[in-house]
């Protein structure tokens, strides 16, 4: 099969195999995508930041500064100190990284449990899939916020918590997206041709169907970790997510409640580094998901301009 | 159309099923440790020993009788202890572990205060979504289609309870001006009520309308294109006709999908609101719920919500279906 091709499309295959997949979609995320590209960038900063953040911050996310609570910038403390005199610099940091955590161990965690669901469900196809569809169809009647501080309140408070809360029940949301995929794969010749040689349904999800869900899964990935990220900072907020004296975005802005008259830095800040953390995430997904997926596209794009060019092309 | 109605209402049942089972499990999840604690949080009024209270919760809870049992009393599908059958199914939701009032009643209350949260967001996300949506799709790239753009994404990524704790702070640092926090009633001063909700709709409705806008964009770009509005437009019909009547109608069948799709987030952000606002909504009754540990009413809530949204999907549905006859033939 490979060597009929390859004397049409010689160029075209040596071209592909120069690069990997990731390197490839890499190359065409900064020369096609430039908003992409600053929120990939965003998101190489929090993970710097994240990793960093021991050598990065001034003090440690728990050290009371005697000097003052609630001080307004100054040397020691560029943007202040909160209400218990911890330096709210570090604290930001800090904050990063406990988003880093959350970010990743959510999207790690839903991807796996979404690609399993989304596997089963979509390969085997039948009643298996009819009985799994229904259980997806009922969790995802949950208004989110309601279910997720349900459960926050039965597991209690922590980093680990929240991660397996909100892991989970992205996961299962997410499952549709990976089994639509799955679907679409299963149909392939290639697949039936395996099937017909006797592979084992192990091998061909493992061989066959995982690489080519490839694209979808970079997919959810990316846009879990933003919601995760914006989630946990919302029920810590709301006092069920990540536990005093750990340095949450969200529950920072919440604890900071009652002195935000007297010191605005801890209305300020922690919510702007949310916001652009997650800015920056969400233009990163919209970016990887044109291009990696023009059905799913969003409205950012610039598909409407490209999609005319081309037409106008074929047409003539 | 009919049939399509009987399929799709024959398809909820199992679901619903499912749902009822789910809110049953989180509850049986409870940890014995929550119980003692109840239990020692009872304690102060009575004489009986911890124990005994402990047993007597368990008891009230239906955790004494295998989970099968609990579960069919509590659906009303298996009988009481005295012979009745009264359960979800009868509408009995249960009476709460503190107050011993019917839950049904105590949701039932808070329902307005939320709901006028809600419609007040979606009008405010529609009324921000459509407008800026078309004229982006219709002047495409243009300056204008890029500061639309932009504020569609700042929407999504700004976090709403964020922008409401600034709301609450700066204003009244600067000019002495907050937000009233003490809850007036519709029926006692109209205009002061609608004062008050206003701003925590507002921030809902623009958190809503970021993935409205984009996706109301994307599908007016896709039916501009259509040969039928390149008809219409050599009619020599007006650009107003031509963008309302022929391109809008057509572009709205997907928006519809996605602004249903979103309902369970308009919900899920009234619990924010209705915390930062001080307005006692669904929201407020599942987090003080939630602090009591009085798990019959966070059951119940939770039952409520996903009823409401598998209705919500339900409407979505027939709507498109009614919208789109093609759907309904599949």
């Amino acid at each position: 099969m490979a060597e009929s091709t390859t004397g049409l499309y010689d160029g075209a295959l040596t071209q592909a195999k120069r690069h990997s997949f990731l390197v490839d979609l890499f190359i065409r995320l900064v020369k096609e995508k430039p908003l992409g590209t600053v929120g990939a960038v965003i998101v190489l900063i929090l993970l710097l930041v994240g990793i960093f953040a021991d050598l990065l911050a001034p003090y440690g996310y728990n050290e009371t500064w005697v000097g003052g609570r609630l001080d307004a910038s100054s040397m020691e403390h560029w943007i202040g100190t909160d209400q218990s005199g911890r330096d709210l610099f570090s604290r930001i940091i800090y904050g990063a990284q406990i988003s880093m955590f959350v970010g990743l161990g959510v999207s790690a965690l839903s991807t796996v449990i979404s690609t399993l669901i989304g596997l089963i469900s979509g390969y085997l196809g039948g009643k298996i899939d009819i009985i799994i569809q229904r259980f997806v169809d009922a969790w995802m009647c949950f208004p989110g916020i309601f279910i997720m501080i349900t459960l926050m309140a039965l597991t209690g408070p922590g980093i680990p918590q929240v991660i397996i809360v909100l892991g989970l029940l992205y996961g299962i949301t997410g499952s549709r997206t990976v089994r639509s995929a799955v679907i679409g794969i299963r149909e392939n010749v290639y697949v039936e041709a395996s099937r017909a040689i006797g592979a084992p349904t192990g091998r061909i999800l493992m061989r066959h169907i995982l690489p080519n869900i490839m694209a979808p899964l970079i997919i959810v990935f990316t846009s879990r970790m933003g919601a995760a990220i914006l989630t946990e900072a919302v029920i810590s907020f709301l006092g069920y997510g990540i536990p005093e004296p750990f340095p949450s975005w969200g529950g920072m802005l919440n604890r900071g409640r009652p002195y935000m008259l007297e010191a605005m830095q801890l209305a300020v800040w922690p919510g702007l580094a949310l916001s652009i953390v997650v800015w920056g995430i969400n233009m990163l997904g919209d970016a990887l998901r044109d291009l990696l997926d023009p059905r799913l596209r969003g409205g950012v794009g610039r598909y409407g301009l490209k999609k005319t060019k081309e037409a106008t092309k074929n047409e003539k | 159309m009919r049939a399509y109605i009987i399929r799709r209402l024959l398809l909820m049942i199992p679901t619903l099923l499912l749902v009822t089972i789910i809110v049953f499990l989180t509850v049986r999840f409870i940890p014995g440790s929550l119980i003692d604690l109840m239990a020692s949080q009872q304690m102060g009024e009575t004489m009986v020993s911890p124990e005994e209270i402990a047993e007597q919760i368990r008891h009230d809870l239906g955790l004494d009788i295998p989970v099968g049992k609990q579960y069919l009393r509590w659906l009303g599908a298996w009988q009481q202890e005295d012979g009745t059958f009264s359960g979800v199914l009868q509408g009995d939701l249960g009476k709460s572990l503190w107050t011993q009032r019917p839950i049904l009643g105590e949701i039932a209350g808070k329902i307005p205060i939320s709901l006028e949260l809600g419609i007040i967001g979606l009008i405010t996300a529609l009324l921000i979504a459509f407008p800026i949506g078309i004229y982006s799709a219709i002047r495409q790239d243009t300056a204008g289609d890029y500061v639309g753009r932009t504020f569609a994404i700042l929407c999504m990524s700004v976090p709403g309870f964020w922008l409401a704790t600034m709301i609450i702070v700066f204003p009244s640092v600067w000019w002495g001006w907050t937000p009233s926090m003490v809850y007036i009633p519709i029926t006692e001063n109209l205009a002061e009520n609608i004062k008050q909700f206003i701003i925590p709709s507002l921030l809902m409705g623009m958190v809503m309308s970021g993935v409205t806008m984009r996706m109301m964009r994307t599908m007016m770009l896709e039916v501009l294109r259509q040969d039928y509005i390149r008809t219409a437009w050599s009619k020599g019909l007006r650009e107003r006709v031509v963008v309302m009547r022929h391109a809008l109608k057509n572009a709205m069948i997907p928006v519809i999908t996605i602004i249903g799709l979103q309902l369970p987030i308009l919900i899920g952000g009234t619990v924010i609101m209705e915390q930062i606002f001080n307005l006692p909504g669904i929201g407020r009754l599942l987090i003080d719920s939630l602090s009591q540990r009085d798990y019959s009413i966070i059951s119940g809530v939770n039952l409520m919500m996903g009823s409401v949204v598998m209705a919500a999907n339900l409407l979505t549905d027939l709507t498109y279906a009614w919208l789109d006859p093609r759907i309904r033939y599949r």
